[in-house]
């Protein structure tokens, strides 16, 4: 897959649930691009080089946004 | 003066052993004074904050931290935790007060130096306040604020040549024992093969996309040093295959009283004299030593390799010469519910360094892939092991069940045959059937 054709889905299935969710598993983004996480992980990679894409980390666990749209001190389970 | 009041943190420093909160008062006292004329980069009274917050805590019975933001250093998704106060207006000098994790080097070999410098950068760019080490083994840097955060890791990266260590859904810092280099039980170059699988998988490290944390930890002998067993996702524990050496000489050496058992340790008390049978031959767990007209035998076929009579004699008792490491999977150990032990999943593996350990990497690229198509979000490979069972495991890393493996007599009558394993499969010809068989 394109790295276009990855930032398109991706920026589209997260807008989509924006309202109500701002923080994704790694998981939920190798669904929507429907890719084993291996191929997955580096469309992901570049995503979050090019700034469409950051982490956001618990400390246990990491999760991914849209840039921009998380709380940045929002807690692990206060979404 | 302290800046807060902390009557119930005062009281923790009452009991016999020593305690955190006089070492954060000495750091709060220290930055307070200023006598080395250091511009801190986050406010000077972060520490006396630090306190406040902890002291509210104890009152309150709830914590004061938000755990976890979008903090960060370019192009990591691990290494830094964020942490910020919910009550800023009480406690602006802990607002943000981020964690850092630093790997720690293999062994944990420190030079002065480098351990002063390290300090000296933390005062200056953070609160002065570390835990050498954190539970995972990595150097923790307690509390900097935002903005210091891609200045320390340059620092770190160019000056101290050390990295961020992993966080989050990654592959920890993996850590090791001491191994060859001070310890002669040591049955593989833990230090070396800790050090290149970390080079290894850096992207594992430093980029997440795991369901969650992996902990790689090495430990030369089955002393485990570093907990392997216990607290590993993967733990690689030094074996080998041959017999125990012994020397019978060193062995009478023992019973005449000439070496100190133990290589001396528990020697502040009078125990009486070494008695073979009773420390050694009785205690072997697997009841395979003999002790007969002076002389020492053991069946290695028996031995379990628990160490125990090696301690107890290093003179006398050496491993065998033909050393790998045993893998073991699934631990973890979390601190409220859920802790687990390793299981084996290969008994015997060549730590080869002339091939890049590439018989190691192929077991834990298997594992790997498995886990991260089969597990769940927060679900540690113990955890999936569990719940699919060991079986899964062994077809995911291709490896052929032997008896090692069996933990238990099996308690399910049956046995599930796979169509492949039986001959002609699941089809029959009915027509074929039918000439024997009336409707
Ligand atoms: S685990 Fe074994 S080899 Fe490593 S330091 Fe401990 S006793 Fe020595
Ligand atoms: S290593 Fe343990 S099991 Fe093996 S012979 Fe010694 S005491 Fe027995």
């Amino acid at each position: 897959m394109e790295l276009a054709e990855a930032k398109e889905k991706i920026v589209e299935a997260l807008t989509k649930k924006a309202k109500s969710k701002s923080k994704f598993y790694f998981n939920d983004l190798s669904k929507i691009l429907e890719l084993k996480p291996r191929e997955a992980k580096k469309l992901v990679n570049k995503l979050v080089e090019d700034g469409v894409l950051e982490y956001w980390s618990s400390g246990s666990t990491t999760m991914y946004g849209l840039s921009g749209t998380g709380k940045q001190a929002g807690a692990e389970h206060e979404d | 003066m302290a800046k807060h009041k902390t009557p119930l943190l005062d009281q923790l420093e009452s009991g016999p052993w020593p305690s955190f909160v006089s070492d954060m008062k000495q750091e709060a006292a220290v930055r307070a004074k200023n006598e080395k004329n250091i511009e801190y980069q986050i406010p000077q009274d972060a520490v006396e904050d630090l306190l406040g917050v902890l002291e509210l805590s104890y009152t309150d019975g709830t914590t004061h931290w938000k755990h976890g933001g979008i903090v960060g250093v370019f192009g990591y998704g691990g290494g830094v935790i964020g942490r910020y106060c919910d009550q800023p207006e009480m406690f602006p000098g802990v607002a943000h007060f981020h964690t850092m994790r630093v790997a720690q080097p293999a062994g944990k070999f420190y030079k002065t130096d480098f351990l002063k410098n390290l300090c000296d950068l933390w005062d200056f760019r953070g609160s002065g306040l570390t835990n050498m080490h954190g539970s995972t083994g990595d150097i923790i840097l307690l509390g900097t604020t935002t903005p210091q955060l891609e200045e320390i890791f340059y620092e770190l990266t160019h000056k101290f040549n050390q990295d961020l260590g992993g966080s989050g859904s990654n592959l920890r810092t993996p850590a090791d024992c001491i191994g060859e280099a001070r310890c002669e039980y040591a049955c593989y170059d833990t230090q070396d093969l800790c050090h290149t699988l970390t080079q290894e998988y850096q992207d594992e490290l430093h980029r997440p996309a795991f369901p969650y944390k992996f902990k790689f930890k090495f430990d030369g002998c089955p002393n485990c040093c570093v907990a392997s067993i216990a607290r590993s996702d993967m733990s690689f524990i030094g074996t080998w295959k041959d017999d125990i050496r012994i020397d019978q000489d060193a062995v009478a050496g023992y019973v005449n009283g000439d070496f100190p058992p133990n290589g001396g340790a528990h020697a502040g008390r009078d125990w009486g004299a070494f008695d073979i049978e009773k420390e050694v031959v009785g205690l072997c767990p697997t009841e395979c030593m003999k002790y007969e007209d002076g002389k020492l035998e053991i069946n290695n076929k028996e031995c379990t390799r628990c160490m125990h009579c090696i301690n107890v004699m290093p003179r006398a008792l050496r491993p065998g010469k033909e050393k790998g490491c045993s893998i073991l999977c699934g631990a973890k150990a979390p601190i409220l519910d859920g802790a687990q032990m390793g299981s084996l999943l290969v008994p015997f593996i060549e730590v080869n360094k002339e091939d890049g350990y590439a018989a190691i990497k192929e077991v834990i690229e298997a594992i790997w892939d498995y886990w991260m198509e089969e597990g769940k979000n927060r679900e540690r490979l113990g955890e999936l092991m569990k719940r699919q069972g060991f079986q899964k495991l062994l077809e995911a890393t291709d490896i052929k069940p032997v008896p090692q493996h069996v933990q238990e007599p099996r308690t399910n009558p049956y046995i599930f045959w796979k169509e492949e394993e039986v001959e002609g499969g699941w089809t029959r010809d009915v027509n074929e059937y039918r000439k024997n068989h009336l409707r």
